[in-house]
């Protein structure tokens, strides 16, 4: 190979701009945000535990006798002031709470959510809407009970109206969210077809809809088993809650709260099962 | 032609039968549980007589404003209780789900003990949490941060697993083959694409500790649920109304917070 004498040289140009370079990764906004909350959860989390623990607390004394209760739960759990059957038929008044809320809520949040996809709805609708549902979920669902049982008085009335609320609140948000997934293009082509509105709600919608109906539907009963059984103890709304908030607050028998706990986890249990074949059944 | 236009209309009667079979088996099946609890249709009509009278008795008035000092600082405790119990429970969750994901686990039962643990701590009710916690550790702010810790520790552990799992093996594998150890390919091929998905998760599940938080205070006695509680059964409902109105604002602010992270994560 012949090497010309004078090599021509190009003269690298030094790039325009800030000489100053942030390394690469600093640059990242992803990188940045995650570790700026990291590190904001850690200081908060390090301020905090120490703080947490009382003055002359028995840290050892605490554990061994948690242990010991945790043993009595699990390991003897028997009966002493009520029946298995009672037992049962306020397990099965819990799971009705449940089922009745989740029925109410889902249809009522149905329509909500109707009314606040961006799909079909103006957007100071779905604004409006989605503002005061956020409102509604930022109170805690045993407040709602406790504020609806002064007015309709202890019992199953206020129960079923304290959680729908929650329910509807919720399921509302989700229904939307996952009816803004649909394409548009779906429904302007329905619209072009000069379909009406409540044709494309029952042919487009509704059938693009189930899979995941279901599945939020499902995930909210099983919030609302919890909170069934939440609302039992701390608003005295009955139930398998208030057995279990008497055995242990007024009895202080924690054998009683096993067999109880072990009914919870028993129809947990069932719900796990179910819930595993109905994403195995939407997935398909 | 004619055949098909009875094919279709065969079509939607079928669809129409089977939607007003729904229908019917729900009215029926809701119908039963109202009978079944003792719930009164008519009081879902009478909602608004409980807006009505939360409006009415929850304003705050001039008395409650002695309450503001006692609230802030108990609604400020439970909320670093409810980051605080979030932040250790996911550190623990994070081990426990990269070594019981099915596609990192060092053995296979490992992965099932994992699962039933993390499944047991999720269903048993945060009722009984709450009540063994008191009896052990009494009435403090540990208690409450225990019964929030372990409630959130069984629905990381489950999340996380199955966000390792959606990872695959595939990328695993690959690094692997250039020899990297089980260590490494965690913390660099692991870690940096799926911190987004576990950092939405921890989000989520901050929002919805503070919320429980009030629930773990009223059975606890400890925080805000405890002096909601307070002020609610001793008939002081302006200041309850104080407490519910400082509740829906952290709630909504961490929720907008947590929004704005989502949006700069995207």
């Amino acid at each position: 190979m012949i090497k010309p004498e004078n090599q021509v040289s190009i003269p690298t140009r030094i790039p325009a701009g800030p000489r100053l370079s942030i390394p690469l990764r600093f640059r990242d906004r992803r990188r940045v945000t995650i570790l700026l909350t990291l590190i904001v959860l850690a200081y908060v989390t390090l301020m905090t535990l120490p703080t947490m623990i009382p003055n002359h607390f028995k840290l050892g004394a605490a554990l061994v006798s948690f242990t010991e209760n945790i043993k009595i739960m699990f390991l003897q759990p028997h009966l002493a002031n009520t029946t298995f059957v009672t037992l049962l038929g306020a397990l099965g008044q819990s799971i009705l709470l449940a089922f009745l809320t989740t029925l109410i809520g889902s249809a009522i949040a149905f329509f909500f959510a109707l009314a606040s996809t961006r799909r079909l709805a103006p957007t100071y609708l779905v604004l409006g809407i989605q503002s005061f549902m956020a409102v509604i979920r930022a109170i805690p669902t045993v407040l709602w009970v406790l504020i609806y049982s002064v007015v309709f008085g202890l019992g199953a009335n206020a129960a079923v109206v304290g959680i729908t609320f929650h329910s509807v609140a919720y399921l509302t948000k989700v229904y939307a969210d996952s009816m803004d997934e649909l394409s548009p293009g779906i429904i302007e082509t329905m619209q072009a077809m000069g379909l009406k509105k409540s044709a494309i709600i029952r042919q487009a919608i509704i059938p693009y809809l189930i899979p995941s109906y279901l599945s939020w539907t499902f995930i909210r009963f099983e919030i609302n088993f919890a909170d069934a059984i939440a609302v039992g103890a701390a608003a005295g709304a009955g139930g398998i809650g208030y057995q279990l908030f008497m055995s242990s607050s007024f009895y202080f028998n924690f054998h009683e709260v096993g067999v109880m706990v072990y009914m919870i986890l028993a129809f947990a249990l069932v719900l796990e099962i179910i819930s595993y074949r109905l994403r195995s059944v939407t997935h398909q | 032609m004619n055949s098909d236009v009875q094919q279709i209309n065969r079509f939607f009667s079928k669809k129409r039968f089977r939607l007003t079979l729904i229908i019917v088996i729900l009215g029926m099946a809701y119908v039963g549980a109202s009978i079944g609890l003792g719930f009164q249709t008519h009081s879902l009509l009478n909602v608004q007589d409980g807006i009505a009278w939360l409006i009415q008795n929850f304003i705050p008035n001039e008395a409650s404003k002695g309450y503001w000092n006692e609230i802030l600082q108990q609604l400020f405790r439970t909320f670093l209780v409810a980051v605080a119990a979030t932040t250790c429970a996911a550190i623990v969750s994070l081990f426990l789900a990269i070594v019981g994901a099915k596609t990192l686990t060092p053995a296979i039962t490992v992965s099932w003990v994992i699962r039933a643990f993390s499944s047991l701590l999720r269903n048993i009710p945060i009722v009984a949490w709450a009540m063994i916690l008191l009896f052990s550790f009494k009435q403090n702010d540990l208690t409450g941060f225990l019964a929030l810790f372990f409630m959130t520790l069984g629905f990381l552990t489950r999340a996380f697993m199955e966000t390792i799992e959606d990872f695959g093996t595939e990328k695993v594998q690959a690094l692997q083959a250039t020899g990297a150890t089980y260590l490494q390919v965690i913390a660099q091929g692991l870690l940096p694409e799926i911190a987004v998905a576990l950092m939405s998760w921890i989000l989520y599940m901050i929002e919805n500790n503070v919320r429980d938080a009030t629930l773990v205070g009223l059975l606890t006695g400890t925080g805000i649920g405890f002096i909601f509680n307070l002020y609610f059964k001793s008939l002081r409902y302006g200041a309850a109304g104080l407490v519910v109105l400082s509740v829906i604002i952290l709630v909504v602010s961490v929720e907008l917070i947590s929004n704005l992270i989502g949006r700069l994560l995207s």
